[in-house]
């Protein structure tokens, strides 16, 4: 095979916008969060089967003990993140309006470690996949898709690259930048061992050029001997959105086009995290689990916005409490960036494992507009950054023209809020092209229902 | 917590280009052209303007009211219309025969086919051209231009424009300044330069399609025969090129769309000025153009990222 270069300069990618970058939280050191009184832990906090839960009401659990599992394939298990005596296990309603059991903890303050800890032992890369599932560790950058799956490639794909996704694009959002400041050692010890493992010669940290300081302490740790073979690079990107979307950072980084339909596997990349592969490090570590992770705490209706360390399951409330609650009533509550993230109906809600940030946003910041017609400027075309035509989605998601949306490939589409970012006419694109999609996926399960009713 | 919060699908952030803001940085655009016409045709350019304005904004916000749709006069694109219009005829036009193209413009062209960004067709320019065939004789009445050549006089207060002079009547400077005969806003060739080159920087429009045009259109007046700069100076093209064709609703929003969109007003032109009896290419082209938009747009969709073209003969 021949010799793998690193890019100078990144790719050029299409499309994206410039949303302001609102960092307010890069240069603040992260706080941690006192324990909370009460913790709930929803059984679905990754892409995947649900967990059941192992405990009953009454039991008392260590911090780190593993609650509830699931035996499927793509799936994550949920540990305790405080110690204490489980309350009660219940419907909650998640964010995206779902509703979901979740087991409650009482803490008692004490935050005893469960003795089942330690590092576990791995010396294959089966071993280390089996240790990433245990530690229930989902992508922390937002999607929540169950780490060791990524892990776990499938022997047709030949995998050469490893893209480090620090390009944290999302505005406000600072989490990821933080955890590179603050534990940089992690960050590269936990590259090493996958790249290890993987037999990977190629990594590239992908950082958009907004944070300097990140990359400068990246760089120097990359290029000091702990990487012999000069195996390890940064590579600093176009800091505008969405150039952390896996598919524009795999373009940016090398050059490839994720085929539609397929997955970075397809295009050689392996993409995780930054927040995820140093989590992975400390894991082999220390032996806990992901019991607590870095959120963003922003908006113009935060007193004190900072990046807090929280145990998962924390209520949104005693965080946004914690950093001095809000200066103003929140016009909007968001779990996650402003251009992907979910608005939440009330703060009555839990940190997820997820979830990277919880943005109080004012009403200047995020006022709603209505839309008015389509003036045809083309502008949503030109932000795409999957070169699609916004508007035609959009046109024919509105006529129920199902072949229409399949010819302007609507599944290709991210819902990366360029286009509607971008529209003067401040349609709402995404949410007709998000209509659009779901009309073609009740009509391949019609046609599915069809040709097994035909066969029978 | 006691306050509502608002609950929408994302994003949460929209950018802050509005129609409004487009549209007021087009009449700006136009604002060196208007003032050249009142240097060049004096202050009854002025009238003119104010004329087909107000009876655009007022056309748009009555057929709304009929039709009960909400009002859209905020957004401005009536006055876009109105000044076009305005900018398309000679300056001694009757008032009536300007309103009536207005009606053409805002109630049939516009509205009728649903308002902005719906109709097929470029709505001052399918009235220029309505007005043009039910009143040629005003419709091509050419004062005498502030400065124009003595050679160019037709009569004591006409002269012709530079399409039908004799060659040599015309320098490229009376072209560019405006010295010459024509519709009010098409004369001085410099001040819609200046307000082309304003749109692009604003990023209201793409370069692409004058550029394109204007570059095609000097290939084939030297193809044909003709002087390609007199043909870029004189007549409709430059306030086409620059204001006309780039009209969002009827030109291709993809941008090889844009390309053989531009490409194919450029060829129409000038074979019409070469080849037809009619003074003038522009306006025709364009229209034409105008119709071919949504197969050119079809025709021309980008290649989404990740997109393998098929093989021949694989199955679908
Ligand atoms: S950006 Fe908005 S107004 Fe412009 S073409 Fe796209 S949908 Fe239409
Ligand atoms: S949301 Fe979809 S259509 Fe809109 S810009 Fe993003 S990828 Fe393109």
């Amino acid at each position: 095979m021949a010799e793998l270069s690193f890019p100078k300069r990144p790719y050029r990618t299409k499309g994206g916008v410039h949303a302001p970058h609102n960092k307010n939280t890069a240069h603040k050191e992260s706080v941690i969060l006192p324990v909370p009184s009460m913790v709930a832990l929803p059984m679905t906090q990754h892409i995947g089967a649900p967990c059941k839960p192992m405990v009953k009401v009454g039991d008392i659990v260590d911090v780190g003990q593993q609650i509830a599992v699931s035996d499927a394939f793509v799936s994550a298990p949920i540990h305790a993140s405080v110690s204490g005596k489980v309350k009660k296990i219940d419907k909650i309603t998640m964010p995206d309006g779902g509703k979901v059991e979740a087991i409650f903890i009482e803490s008692d303050g004490e935050q005893r470690l469960s003795p089942d800890i330690h590092p576990p032992k791995v010396n294959s890369l089966s071993d280390l996949i089996t240790a990433v599932r245990n530690s229930g560790l989902v992508g922390l950058g937002g999607a929540g898709f169950p780490t060791s799956v990524k892990l776990n490639i499938p022997s047709d794909k030949n995998v050469d690259t490893l893209i480090i996704n620090v390009a944290e694009c999302e505005p406000y959002i600072t989490s990821d930048h933080r955890e590179i400041l603050e534990n940089s050692w992690d960050v590269i010890s936990g590259i090493i061992t996958v790249k290890e493992f993987l037999d990977i010669h190629r990594v590239i940290i992908g950082i958009e050029n907004n944070k300097p300081d990140a990359i400068k302490a990246l760089r120097e740790i990359a290029d000091s001997k702990v990487d012999p073979n000069d195996e390890i690079r940064v590579l600093p990107i176009r800091a505008t959105y969405p150039q952390g979307a896996e598919k524009i950072l795999i373009k940016a980084c090398t050059g490839r086009e994720v085929p539609v339909g397929g997955l970075p596997s397809d295009a050689g990349c392996l993409v995780m995290n930054v927040g995820s592969i140093a989590f992975i490090a400390r894991y082999l570590k220390t032996g806990i689990p992901l019991i607590w992770r870095r959120l963003t705490v922003d908006g113009g209706c935060i007193e004190n916005p900072v990046n807090v360390i929280a145990p998962i399951g924390t209520p949104i409330k005693d965080v946004i409490d914690f950093v001095g609650g809000y200066k103003e009533p929140p016009y909007k509550l968001i779990m996650g960036g402003p251009m992907m993230g979910i608005a939440l109906p009330n703060d009555d809600l839990y940190i997820l494992k997820q979830n990277n940030a919880i943005l109080a946003l004012s009403e200047k910041e995020a006022k709603y507009s209505e839309p008015t017609a389509c003036i045809r400027c083309g502008k949503c075309l030109d932000a795409c950054p999957m070169r699609l035509q916004p508007l035609e989605l959009a046109n024919a998601a509105d006529r129920g023209d199902t072949d229409g949306l399949k010819f302007y490939n609507v599944m290709n589409c991210m819902e990366c809020g360029c286009c509607s970012f971008a529209c003067p006419a401040k349609r709402h694109l995404v949410q007709h092209i998000r209509m659009g999609k779901a009309l073609i996926q009740k009509a391949k399960r019609e046609e599915i229902a069809a040709s097994k009713g035909g066969k029978k | 917590m006691d306050t509502k919060l608002h609950v929408s699908a994302s994003p949460h952030f929209k950018g802050s280009s509005t129609t409004r803001r487009i549209m007021l940085d087009v009449i700006i655009a136009l604002i060196p052209a208007s003032v050249m016409a009142c240097v060049i045709f004096g202050m009854r350019s002025m009238v003119l303007i104010a004329i087909c304005i107000a009876t655009c904004v007022l056309l748009e916000f009555i057929s709304r009211k009929i039709m009960k749709r909400d009002t859209t006069i905020g957004d401005l694109s009536a006055v876009v219309t109105g000044l076009l219009l305005a900018l398309n005829l000679p300056v001694d036009i009757n008032p009536l025969i300007a309103m009536f193209g207005c009606l053409i413009a805002i109630v049939v062209v516009k509205q009728m086919f649903g308002g902005i960004g719906m109709n097929f067709v470029n709505p001052a320019l399918a009235a220029r051209i309505v007005l043009l065939v039910s009143f040629p004789g005003p419709m091509m009445h050419w004062v005498t231009a502030a400065g124009a050549p003595k050679a160019a006089a037709i009569d004591a207060t006409t002269s012709a424009t530079p399409l039908a002079a004799e060659p040599g009547v015309y320098s490229y400077v009376d072209l560019l300044l405006g010295r010459c005969g024509g519709s009010i806003g098409e004369v001085c060739a410099l001040a819609l330069i200046l307000g082309g080159i304003y749109l692009v920087v604003r990023k209201v429009i793409s370069p692409i399609i004058p550029c394109v045009y204007l570059g095609t259109a000097a290939v084939m007046s030297l193809i044909v025969g003709l002087d390609p700069l007199y043909q870029l100076l004189s007549g409709g093209l430059m306030i086409g090129a620059i204001f006309m064709a780039t009209d969002y609703t009827t030109s291709p929003v993809t941008k090889w769309g844009k390309v053989i969109y531009a490409i194919g007003c450029g060829i129409l032109t000038i074979l019409l000025r070469a080849f037809s009896n009619m003074p003038e290419g522009v306006s025709f082209s364009i229209l034409l153009m105008n119709i071919l938009v949504p197969l050119i747009e079809r025709a021309t969709a980008p290649r989404t990222l990740g997109y393998i073209k098929k093989k021949k003969g694989e199955q679908k």
